[in-house]
């Protein structure tokens, strides 16, 4: 499957569609990147006057990249009805501002029964990382 | 291996996903995952692998959704053993 297949599988749309582009996927991994708009709705109140994007946020567009194109990509294209979301444990390093782009590095673990883990981490464009954590989902 | 062997070596494998201590002291042949221990499906991934490590076995799709229960693990892990 190539990189840009997978994007169109993904279940997600605007506004929460947090991937642009894929780098590199095989099936040890996934290297991915997305920008984030300074117009996105969040920024209006996160935090008032001052936007910096979610922690929240940060870990979905970790979960979008890491776990959910690379469990498309393991899949082998079988059709998937439903996923989830099981576990994060993410630290938070260094804030991440409007229009600043990240590229999301994720690095599997297992994925066995339905189950995908990865060690997934966040780098700006100084490569310097924003955060960093284990992250699980799982094909239900 | 016996079953209260394997009982024994599955309980600290279950443990680290098990918040009701005394549901977990009442560990038994009859003990189901889900519905005593209130474990989810994804954690159920995570005990099937350490089961793995654990036994040496090799448990496939087939085997694992069965491992709902105390004694349909027990069964299983005597099955992979003995196929060893």
């Amino acid at each position: 499957m190539t990189k840009e297949e997978i994007i169109t599988k993904l279940p997600y749309a605007k506004p929460f569609l947090f991937v642009d582009d894929l780098i590199v996927i095989n099936e040890n991994g996934v290297e991915g990147t997305f920008t984030f708009d300074s117009n996105l709705d969040f920024y209006k109140g996160h935090f008032k006057n001052n936007p910096i994007t979610p922690g929240v946020i940060l870990t979905e567009t970790m979960a979008q990249i890491g776990l959910v194109c690379l469990g498309i990509y393991l899949n082998e294209g079988k059709e998937i009805q439903n996923i989830g979301f099981t576990s994060s444990e993410v630290e938070f390093l260094k804030p991440v501002f409007p229009n600043e782009k990240v590229t999301v590095i994720s690095e599997k673990v297992y994925f066995r029964f339905g189950k995908l883990k990865c060690n997934v981490k966040m780098l700006n464009e100084k490569r310097e990382e924003v955060c960093s954590g284990t992250l699980a989902g799982m094909i239900v | 291996m016996n079953k209260e062997e394997i009982i024994e070596k599955l309980k600290p494998i279950v443990k680290p996903f098990v918040k009701d201590e005394t549901a977990f002291n009442a560990i038994n042949e009859k003990t189901h995952f889900i519905t005593d221990l209130n474990i989810n499906s994804a954690n159920l991934v995570d005990i099937v692998l350490d089961v793995e490590e654990a036994f040496s076995i090799e448990i496939d799709n087939e085997s694992m959704e069965k491992m709902l229960d105390l004694e349909q693990t027990i069964l299983i892990i005597q099955e992979k053993l003995s196929t060893k």
